[in-house]
């Protein structure tokens, strides 16, 4: 072959090859370019992914703090239950959707098929209860009643149950200890949604997805403490999840226990006499109604009167707070939520709000006294008093002449007080004051912590309301337009009222400014607004912001957090007045209003203190208010539609202090039966090892006091002067 | 035939001692070019290494044994060196003789592949199952027939002095010459081939010195074929869908975007100098798939760095420099042209290959030269630089 020359290459060829040579440094240039962008200049970012990429947390959950009693009784603890739950990640990976699986899990628990699918499903806007709530990346409990047979079972023959684990888990328990319930002011939980995850993702406390998260009481209202921090064991896994290495871990740290002021056994006896006033109560005949009274819902509030401190809260409809426990049934649901059981939910210490009635009239002792009128000035204590051509009657047209205002307190009588107020109101300009009157009847109420929350830790709380001139104005505003369009000069009562209404109702007549006067018209209160007001009296005028927690204890019992009592004002009256309004309420114990239910008290050794009320309501039937106190204790209960104050609730909230004292039948104090003789001041003790030790809370025998039979209750009061009720 | 235990050549001296004759100035082993060869034979070494650390804890397809990939990876590369030998030994002008029987044997071989002896692979029908753990993927072996068969046309009547450049008829029979086995490709369908195969047809001819009118030609069939198949639904489902995720890889992270965003992550968080060799969390936690073939470069990227991957640019860079430089010297238009396809596949396989893992080109089944993991193409790729060198150091065709 011969020998090619050097020459043979043409310039065409030349210029190809360098164009050729271009072309691949200029590729090799942009990929070296585009590593140094990626690896360099977004290193970082990549870096972030990488990480969150290999990295998976799994959830241990913090086993909740326990809610005591103010000797260290549970409220409210955990207790282990064997739960079953199925992952809908895994279900969904099945042909039918894990519905053949979720058969033969509710075959083997005794459970309807339909149920169980039911429950694994997600909530939505559609889809009503029983549905989950919580993360689908969650297990989702199907029962938490499960046991070790059936444990055993699903864990043993994994391969028959995919997606099915059993697991003994730390579950909420509401022990209920010695009969009580306490069911509104402990409250429930339910678990995260993604909208609260979303809204603490960046605070300090951030939810976990398979929290549980308290909804309301105490359960809302100490979340965070109770609540701990939920371990989390972050594992690198590869990209089918098998867990090739252990990164940086975090354990779980239980939630502390909430100390409160309640006391389990006074909350038993506190609940069952609500309950048993209002049974009595509907075995009562209403004389105006023509028909038994309803009781359709009552609270009574036991609050120690020197620090504001919840000793027992009760409110009656009341429901059982494990039935939250392990998600709720439909039926349970909808009975809790369903106007047919009067909303069992709402806590009607705090959020029942009525017309106080007479028990207001301390309110307005302090005002007339603040307006100018002496305490011991003899006021007319006529049968009726008329404004114009209105005439506002005495309670049962009684005349007592002219009396003080300790004796106006002492027999309830309302036109003292409708005199009262409507010098005042002529004073001040009547219908059309100067602008800027300050009308001390409306200012005191406010001074009393009316009109506003008293702050109690508790969710939900409401205002109430002092219909002043300013509510008028406003209230006037948003309904004048319905009521001229309703309203009739000569209609039915609403039509009549209407027409009133839609004329002057932006304005304080006279007759608005008396009927306040004596705690009725538009005016509202809270039951423990007006035992906030009673403690205030009984120790002196200190007005305190109620409270039910008394200390939080970290799970170590290393750290005690204590709850001091917390003053929300001093009352308006001066120490004499304090003392005039408290030698008359001692009066109406012992020989006013309150005295027929309060025959044989041991009253020199405990006096006690009361007020009457029956607030009228257009359209219902009275509600019984009736507001007491000790030196150690203040008791206010009401019932709607239940009565006279001391008719309805006087025997309930005597036996609550027949058993607080230790009180007998007769009159003599057996101090080994009194449960809580003075307040619980120290806090439970605590072991070194964190530990609360409980007493034992035997049940309450409503009848261990009475060994003689109850005066005629049922059959209504004798017919005797002192025995007026009001 | 003479001289078959070493390098020398019958005729070409006196007998000399093997070392003697191995280090004498004129001989074929020291006029070889060594950059060239020691930057293949480093990539091969880096390319075991990434393959070991992607693959030492892979139970599934090691078969418990974490060196198996290791192990066949410098096998492939010691298989491919003795290739490379023979290939330098015969000579790319002796093999000029064999084309038209190369040809034919790499064009009856794919055609196997479309039988159903041919088995498929990531959605590529391309392999031939050996037995034994082995098979072979022809379309490598193909890239360098084409590249053969096409140089000895067009080079044919220049060489011999008979006309400047090919004329159109030479060039025509050439790109008849590669239209056969590409349309066979197209059909398994393995379409990153096929684009190796357009790109060293284009390196060919513009080397051939072919008229400007057929590249330019070439180049416009090339980007109206591409439309004809799109248009023609000649693609499959997973093709359509990895150009979408090419457009869009935030498109579906867990589906056909998964690859190209688990790549990007796993290079972007290597920073400047990587997590260091088997400490990447995307390597180790199997994230990118694929990662010892079609993959390789994220290892790199993840536990070397730029440091490390930006040397595996750099290694590519020597080779293709010094084949730009091969094919610049050579006297001979065969040797150019064979030079310049070699370049262009080389070129464009590895630009494709790292483009892909970096997010600038769509995903497509084709290996990173030297560096991943797979004996065709290990093989095809030293064969291509024992061309070079034979190139380089000008044998005359034996006897």
């Amino acid at each position: 072959m011969s020998n090619i020359p050097e020459t043979g290459r043409t310039p065409r060829v030349r210029i190809r090859l360098v164009i050729l040579q271009v072309l691949v440094l200029s590729l090799l240039l942009t990929l070296g370019g585009r590593l140094w962008y990626l690896q360099i200049r977004e290193g970082d970012k990549y870096q972030k992914e990488a990480s969150g990429n290999h990295v998976q947390q799994v959830v241990t959950p913090a086993v909740r703090g326990s809610i005591l009693d103010a000797r260290g009784v549970p409220l409210a603890d955990n207790e282990t239950r064997l739960v079953v739950s199925a992952s809908r990640t895994d279900l969904l990976k099945m042909k039918d959707d894990g519905k053949a699986v979720l058969t033969k899990v509710a075959h083997l628990l005794g459970m309807k098929p339909a149920d169980v699918i039911r429950k694994v499903r997600l909530c939505d806007a559609k889809t009503p209860q029983p549905c989950w709530n919580g993360s689908p990346y969650q297990p989702i409990p199907i029962t938490d009643e499960a046991t070790p047979k059936q444990a055993l079972q699903i864990r043993e023959r994994g391969e028959d149950f995919p997606g099915i684990t059993a697991e003994p888990t730390a579950v909420r328990r509401y022990p209920g200890p010695g009969g009580s319930n306490t069911a509104q002011v402990l409250g429930y939980l339910s678990p995260v949604t993604d909208a609260e995850i979303q809204k603490a993702k960046d605070t300090d406390s951030p939810y976990l997805r398979s929290d549980q998260v308290g909804r309301s009481g105490l359960e809302r209202e100490y979340d965070k403490e109770l609540r701990g921090k939920a371990g989390v064991t972050r594992y690198e896994v590869d990209n089918l999840g098998r867990v090739i290495g252990r990164a940086k871990s975090d354990k779980a740290e239980p939630g502390s226990t909430v100390v409160t002021s309640i006391d389990a056994r006074v909350q038993a006896v506190a609940e069952r006499e609500l309950d048993d006033a209002m049974k009595t109560a509907r075995q009562t005949y209403d004389k105006v109604t023509g028909e038994n009274y309803k009781a359709d819902s009552g609270a009574v509030v036991v609050m120690e009167a020197k620090t504001g401190r919840v000793i027992a809260m009760a409110s009656n409809p009341t429901y059982d707070p494990n039935a939250w426990v392990g998600g709720i049934s439909a039926k349970e649901y909808a009975r809790l939520t369903g106007k047919k059981s009067n909303y069992p939910l709402l806590n009607r210490a705090i959020q029942g709000q009525s017309a106080p009635g007479s028990t207001f009239k301390v309110v307005s002792s302090t005002a007339a006294v603040k307006a100018g009128f002496p305490f011991d000035g003899k006021y007319p204590c006529t049968s009726s008093y008329a404004i114009g051509n209105q005439v506002f009657k005495n309670f049962e047209s009684e005349n007592f002449g002219p009396i003080n205002l300790g004796r106006a307190l002492e027999v309830s009588c309302d036109t003292v007080f409708y005199g009262l107020a409507h010098r005042e109101w002529k004073k001040l300009g009547g219908i059309h004051p100067k602008p800027g009157t300050q009308d001390p009847f409306f200012t005191t109420a406010h001074e009393f912590g009316l009109g506003k929350e008293t702050g109690i830790d508790l969710p939900g709380e409401v205002s109430g309301r002092i219909p002043d001139r300013t509510w008028k104005k406003d209230f006037w505003k948003a309904n004048k337009d319905y009521w001229c369009k309703v309203g009739k000069k000569d209609g039915t009562f609403v039509q009549k009222l209407s027409w009133e209404n839609c004329r002057q109702g932006n304005l304080m007549r006279a007759g608005d400014e008396v009927n306040y006067s004596i705690g009725q018209g538009d005016t509202l209160v809270t039951p423990i607004q007006m035992a906030a007001i009673y403690a205030a009296i009984s120790n002196g005028g200190t007005l305190h912001q109620p409270e039910i927690g008394k200390a939080i204890v970290s799970p170590d019992g290393k750290k005690i957090t204590e709850i001091p009592p917390k003053v929300n004002a001093k009352l308006p009256m001066s120490a004499k007045t304090r003392d005039q309004i408290d030698k008359a309420l001692a009066g109406v114990a012992t020989r006013g209003t309150a005295a027929w239910r309060f025959g044989g008290w041991p009253q020199k050794q405990i006096p006690m203190h009361a007020k009457t009320g029956t607030a009228e309501v257009h359209g219902k039937q009275t509600t019984s208010w009736f507001a007491t106190y000790t030196k150690d204790y203040t008791i206010v209960m009401t019932i709607s539609q239940g009565g006279t104050g001391s008719g309805a609730s006087g025997p309930a909230v005597r036996k609550i202090y027949n058993a607080l004292y230790g009180v007998q039948a007769d009159g003599s104090i057996d101090k080994k039966k009194a449960i809580l003789p003075h307040p619980e001041t120290s806090l439970p003790k605590i072991q070194p090892d964190g530990s609360i030790d409980a007493p034992t809370v035997k049940p309450y025998d409503p009848n261990q006091n009475d060994q003689q039979p109850e005066q005629n209750v049922a059959a209504g009061p004798p017919a005797v002067t002192t025995d007026r009720k009001d | 035939m003479a001289g078959t235990n070493g390098f020398s050549v019958s005729g070409y001296g006196p007998q000399r001692s093997t070392m003697t004759r191995l280090m004498a100035r004129d001989s074929t082993a020291r006029r070889l070019d060594w950059p060239m060869l020691l930057a293949s034979l480093a990539l091969t070494l880096i390319g075991a290494a990434l393959v070991f650390s992607a693959t030492r804890n892979r139970n599934e397809i090691n078969h418990g044994d974490q060196y198996y990939f290791l192990f066949r990876h410098l096998l492939n590369a010691g298989i491919g060196i003795g290739l490379m030998i023979a290939t330098i030994w015969l000579g790319h002008r002796t093999l000029r003789t064999a084309v038209p029987i190369l040809y034919g044997l790499s064009v009856f071989l794919i055609l196997v592949v479309l039988t159903p002896l041919g088995a498929t692979v990531n959605g590529a029908h391309s392999w031939i199952i050996i037995g034994g753990g082995f098979s072979v993927q022809p379309s490598e072996f193909v890239k360098i027939t084409i590249i053969l068969g096409m140089a000895m046309l067009l080079a044919a009547r220049v060489d011999a002095g008979d006309s400047e450049h090919p004329d159109h008829r030479t060039v025509l029979q050439a790109l008849g010459l590669a239209a056969v086995p590409m349309a066979i490709t197209l059909l398994m369908p393995d379409l990153g081939s096929v684009m190796v195969m357009v790109m060293l047809v284009l390196g060919a001819l513009l080397a051939s010195g072919a008229s400007n009118r057929w590249i330019l030609g070439l180049i416009a069939a090339g980007a109206a074929g591409a439309v004809a198949v799109w248009k023609l639904g000649m693609l499959d489902q997973y093709q359509i869908a990895r150009f979408a995720a090419f457009a869009n890889p935030a498109l579906d992270p867990s589906g056909v975007g998964y690859n190209t965003t688990q790549a990007r992550i796993a290079i972007g968080s290597g920073g400047l100098t990587g997590a260091g060799l088997f400490h990447g969390s995307q390597t180790t936690g199997q994230f990118v798939p694929e990662q010892q073939t079609d993959f390789v470069f994220t290892v790199a990227g993840e536990e070397l760095g730029f440091v490390g991957a930006g040397a595996i640019i750099l290694l590519l860079g020597v080779v293709l420099w010094r084949a730009c430089k091969i094919a610049r010297e050579t006297s001979e238009l065969y040797g150019t042209i064979v030079a310049a396809g070699i370049i262009a596949w080389f070129s464009f396989q590895a630009f494709e290959n790292i483009g892909m893992t970096l997010g600038i080109m769509p995903v497509t089944g084709l290996p990173l030269p030297f560096v991943s993991y797979g004996g065709s193409s290990m093989f095809a790729e030293w064969i291509a630089i024992g061309l070079l060198q034979s190139i380089k150091v000008q044998r005359p065709v034996s006897a």
